[in-house]
């Protein structure tokens, strides 16, 4: 019985003991974090993607807790996510149409013959760092794939078929892994567009129109038809590249029908090609 | 030859020997056919791109100045041919990305009359130093042995350092070239005329010519020459791959190591290739500007393989045909030795100062076996001249860790290609290499500008 | 040319050396000791072989076939190797269902868990002796007498280091330790086999001289200053004179057990040794050190596989602190 006791009262005594340690402890060192960090990490997805510019989700929203909302986005979360973290913080939340990622290039295999054969690693940055590409433009795709590895989100595939990575636009969350991926540069977000209608020049080839052509089916020539056509003032071209501004674009769809080339691309099947 | 291997010279960390090949060593230079079109980049050397000075139109004489530097880093461009000024449009170099260029369309082979063509040596030269150093920035002179450094950038030491010593890079460590190896049978006293030049110009008292091994002829050919020439010693070297880099040359021959991230002239040593300390000559002695150079054609199934002079600027193309075709068999078409050249997507680029061949290598050789997993045998690690760890380097390129590739020393890489070649994976430990050294070079100018 | 131009980066050639080659020259390079095996063991050496060589490969198929659903490397010759070496640590009378486990543990658990060839942080056949030997410690401790040569009902009898360790008495003579004609491990007997094979592996630059030197310099030199400095303690007195009871002492430590097998056939194990020179150094030295620690002040008779498998442990650590000598030091 006795063995009993001094074994509950000597163990006892020592939870006691640490308890008032930790207790003191935790009073003494105490660090004051603004409760609604923790909120605002909770409203948000959660994928520490990297998207809106810091390492992690946390980071974010001790920056949206101490910042600007003007200047602060998530895009994956989108304008809903923006909302509930600007009634979090009890501030105005600041809208932003949404984006998509975008691939300015269209040079499948069919369309843009092989030259040569890369053997080299499977890595389109070493491709790029080699030599200008396995087909006569030093602009397009390598489809060595990188984007697809650089998507969290699992948005981004290879087709075997074309050689070129597909988005799928219903999982993209604008992030802009792949813009940063791309050696080349041929990803863009743009405005998803209602009803996700887009109009686009699939292309980055700045070569003049004789050699883009000659490398590629589908390159932009710089022809300026396009340029022409559009009543809306929406597309430049420089460095013999056509460019349209999605801000201004209204999706008619007239360049997508005077383009030569095709390199113009849209979300959405036009209906009066010849209107 | 007296000295025996074991008492040769050489590096002392890593190295490999990969085979020789050397098929062209006993075909003496040729000179080749002018081409139809001359194709001149403006990017042929390191450093800022030469300014245009002709237009469209314009007719140009061989040896006429037709692209200034631009900036002391950066060197002259001169016509390697007459004719008219075509067009000035990019063509692509020979990574395939299109480079600006001067396009000009033969006629005929009209001379600018201060050239002096006669084949006389000339070894007496009574200009200052400074003078001997302002006509080889004239003259347009880059490093010939692929880095197309420019040489007058080479001679000019910051001030506060002196040049002790001028080193002749007459190694030749890549397997097939053999461009240097002529140049030194055929042109041996214009090279050590070449080189008192170079010693001259940097007020240095001793000079070395490095030579391999397996050029013996050669060896015993510059140690008669060189007696006459005091100051100067001829260094017969062990074959080992390397050698021809910069910092195992220089070990191999002062047993100076020159310190991480620092420059051959911090331990007083200015490195000049065989071809480039050629060229110091003909460009000091007879005024003649770089615009023409001896290139190797080589591959096993060629017909006619040698050793051509040939003006920069005419298309590789035009090489391969005079040396009886593109065998049938080629698979690779190598710019350069096939060590550390590049492989042409196409033979339309044009020859620049810094080409040093042109290899056609069988499709047996050129395919790459697939990759393995490492198997940490340390094989890349022993090969390494700089005392690196390869196969580190890759895994952490692989996860794209930047920073620790950085505290590696990654950015002390000469990109040998010592690590692939031993692999038995397979593995390409280079090309990682190069993106990790690339990026962190890039990381590294940004953190200098912010 | 009839195809378009292949294009990689630089360098377009390659030494032509692969990890094919270097395993079946391991491969071969055993073959010595086998011949002195089947001699002197006879049907138990040839069973246990081949039963263990199968059981690797197949297991190793098998594995990466069904279970992780990858391109299968059984032709690269690492488990073929895995296995000869498993049989060479194995008594020749050990029955076929517990070699068949040690395969199994040793392809299974060793090596696919952790990703196959290079990513095993310990040699899986050293792993699977020492894991049979924790559990069947009867069976994996009976050898059969040299030289009768019948599989299961071969008397058996003591090992040189067990006579060494326990009695002192009925030790082979120098002769019987070079030629194999003692009792032992499958492999580890025949120690000019060993050595022959050891020299050709030296020879092809399979093995640099750094690990195999590093072990048995460190072994002799332990026991020979044991057998000198305390010459009774170790059932080791043959003469009067304290050097020469030292030197022999130390012979008998280095040509008996698997301390050849060991040094020049598994501890030179890429994948599970540091991979700078120094850092090969420091291993070697650390693996000699466990062995006679182990064999002279432990309980186990053999030490060499503890201390490989200690070693591996330490791989990661050594070549995380060992690095290279730089071609010059400084910021790059």
């Amino acid at each position: 019985m006795t063995t009993t006791l001094s074994a509950i009262l000597i163990l006892g005594a020592i939870g006691f003991a640490l308890a008032a340690i930790l207790f003191l402890v935790s009073k003494r060192f105490a660090v004051y974090e603004d409760p609604r960090i923790d909120q605002v990490e909770q409203s948000l997805p959660g994928a520490n993607c990297g998207g809106c510019g810091f390492p992690g989700c946390r980071n974010f929203a001790e920056a949206c807790v101490k910042g600007d909302l003007s200047t602060l986005r998530c895009p994956v979360g989108g304008n809903d996510t923006m909302k509930t973290v600007a009634t979090i913080l009890g501030r105005e939340a600041v809208e932003s149409a949404p984006k998509v990622a975008v691939l300015l290039c269209n040079g499948a295999c069919d369309k843009r013959p092989k030259t040569n054969q890369y053997n080299g690693a499977t890595s389109c940055s070493i491709e790029a760092l080699t030599y200008a590409g396995d087909t006569a433009c030093q602009y397009g795709c390598l489809g060595q794939g990188e984007c697809a590895d650089a998507c969290t989100f699992d948005a981004l595939h290879m087709d075997p078929l074309t050689g070129l990575p597909v988005v799928d636009e219903a999982v993209c969350t604008a992030c802009g892994a792949c813009v940063k991926a791309c050696p080349r540069g041929l990803f863009e977000l743009r405005l998803k567009g209602d009803e996700a209608k887009r109009v686009y020049v699939a292309c980055k080839n700045k070569d003049k129109g004789a050699v883009a052509r000659k490398a590629c089916n589908v390159a932009c020539i710089a022809c300026s038809k396009c340029q022409q056509a559009c009543q809306f003032d929406a597309i430049t071209i420089t460095d013999n590249l056509a460019y349209i501004n999605d801000e201004a674009c209204t999706v008619c769809g007239t360049c997508v029908s005077v383009c030569p080339t095709g390199s113009i691309l849209s979300t959405f099947t036009i209906e009066s090609a010849q209107a | 030859m007296k000295t025996s291997a074991l008492r040769m010279k050489t590096f002392k960390i890593g190295g490999i020997h990969p085979p020789d090949y050397k098929l062209t060593a006993q075909h003496p230079i040729h000179t080749t056919r002018l081409p139809e079109t001359a194709v001149v980049l403006l990017n042929q050397h390191l450093g800022a791109l030469a300014q245009p000075l002709v237009g469209k139109g314009d007719q140009v004489k061989v040896g006429q100045l037709i692209a200034k530097a631009n900036g002391f880093i950066s060197a002259n461009i001169h016509a390697p041919v007459s004719g008219k000024v075509v067009k000035v449009e990019p063509v692509a170099d020979v990574t395939g990305y299109a480079q600006p260029a001067i396009h000009i369309a033969v006629e005929g082979d009209e001379w600018l009359e201060s050239i002096d063509r006669s084949d006389d040596l000339i070894t007496t030269c009574d200009l200052e130093p400074k003078a001997i150093v302002d006509r080889i920035f004239e003259a347009g002179i880059v490093g010939l042995g692929g880095a197309c450094f420019p040489t007058h950038v080479k001679l000019s030491p910051p001030p506060g350092k002196q040049a002790s010593c001028i080193i002749v890079n007459a190694v030749e460590c890549e397997p097939y070239l053999t461009t240097d190896h002529r140049l030194l049978l055929e042109k041996g006293e214009e090279i050590v005329v070449g080189l008192c030049l170079a010693m001259k110009a940097t007020n240095a008292p001793t000079g070395y010519i490095g030579i391999e091994a397996n050029k013996k002829d050669a060896i015993l050919y510059l140690q008669s020459i060189s007696k006459k020439y005091p100051g100067i010693q001829v260094v017969p070297l062990q074959m080992k791959y390397p050698q021809g880099g910069e910092k195992q040359l220089i070990d191999a021959i002062t047993g100076c190591r020159v310190p991480s991230g620092k420059l051959p002239i911090d331990v007083g040593a200015i490195v000049l290739n065989a071809s480039t300390t050629f060229a110091i000559y003909e460009a000091v002695q007879k005024k003649k500007p770089l615009i023409e150079r001896v290139l190797t054609v080589t591959g096993e199934a060629l017909t006619q393989p040698g050793n051509y002079r040939v003006r920069i600027g005419s298309p590789m193309s035009m090489l391969a045909e005079e040396a009886g075709g593109v065998p049938e068999n080629t698979a690779k078409l190598v710019a350069g030795g096939p060590m550390m050249g590049k492989a042409l997507s196409s033979l339309n680029s044009p020859v620049t100062k810094g080409s040093g061949g042109l290899l056609m290598l069988a499709s047996e050789n050129a395919v790459r076996k697939p990759s393995r997993q490492c198997i940490r045998c340390g094989k890349c690690i022993t090969a390494c001249p700089m005392g690196l760890e390869p196969h580190l380097f890759m895994t952490l390129a692989e996860f794209e860790a930047w920073d620790q590739l950085e505290k590696a020393h990654i950015m002390d890489c000469i990109e040998c290609g010592c690590c692939t070649f031993s692999c038995p994976s397979n593995r390409p430990l280079l090309d990682y290499l190069r993106i990790g050294k690339t990026t962190v070079g890039r990381l590294r100018k940004t953190r200098q500008q912010a | 040319m009839k195809q378009t131009p292949i294009v990689a980066m630089s360098p377009h050639l390659h030494s032509g050396d692969s990890v094919e080659k270097k395993m079946y020259r391991v491969l071969l390079a055993l073959l010595p000791a086998f011949g002195v095996s089947l001699f002197v063991f006879g049907w138990g050496t040839l069973i246990t072989t081949l039963v263990a060589v199968t059981a690797c490969v197949l297991f190793e198929y098998l594995i990466q076939r069904f279970v992780l659903k990858l391109p299968t490397t059984v032709t690269d010759g690492s488990a073929a190797l895995t296995g000869l070496l498993l049989a060479f640590n194995l008594p020749s009378n050990l029955p076929i269902w517990i070699i068949v486990i040690g395969a199994l543990f040793a392809i299974g658990l060793v090596k696919q868990t952790f990703g196959g060839l290079g990513n095993n942080p310990f040699n899986p056949a050293i792993a699977a002796r020492v894991f049979l030997l924790v559990s069947f410690p009867a069976q994996m401790t009976t050898w059969p007498q040299p030289m009768q040569r019948s599989y299961l009902d071969a008397l058996t009898g003591a090992t040189p280091l067990e006579a060494l360790k326990y009695h002192g008495h009925d030790l082979p003579n120098l002769n019987d330790l070079l030629l194999g004609t003692t009792g032992g491990s499958l492999g580890e007997i025949g120690a000019l086999a060993l050595l022959l094979g050891g020299a050709y592996l030296l020879l092809r630059k399979v093995i640099t001289w750094h690990v195999p030197v590093s072990i048995l310099g460190t072994v002799f030199l332990f026991t020979f200053l044991l057998g000198w400095l305390n010459p009774t303690s170790y059932h080791a007195v043959v003469s009067t004179n304290a050097v020469t009871n030292g030197l022999t002492f130390a012979v008998f430590h280095l040509l008996s057990g698997g301390l050849l097998l060991g040094a020049l056939f598994m501890a030179t194990d890429y994948v599970t040794s540091p991979m700078t020179t120094k850092g090969q150094l420091i291993y070697g030295v650390g693996i000699g050190a466990i062995t006679v620690i182990i064999r002279i002040f432990g309980s186990y008779p053999e030490g060499v596989s503890f201390a490989i498998l200690i070693m591996n442990a330490l791989t990661p650590l050594i070549n995380h602190y060992v690095k290279p000598t730089r071609f010059s030091p400084g910021r790059s």
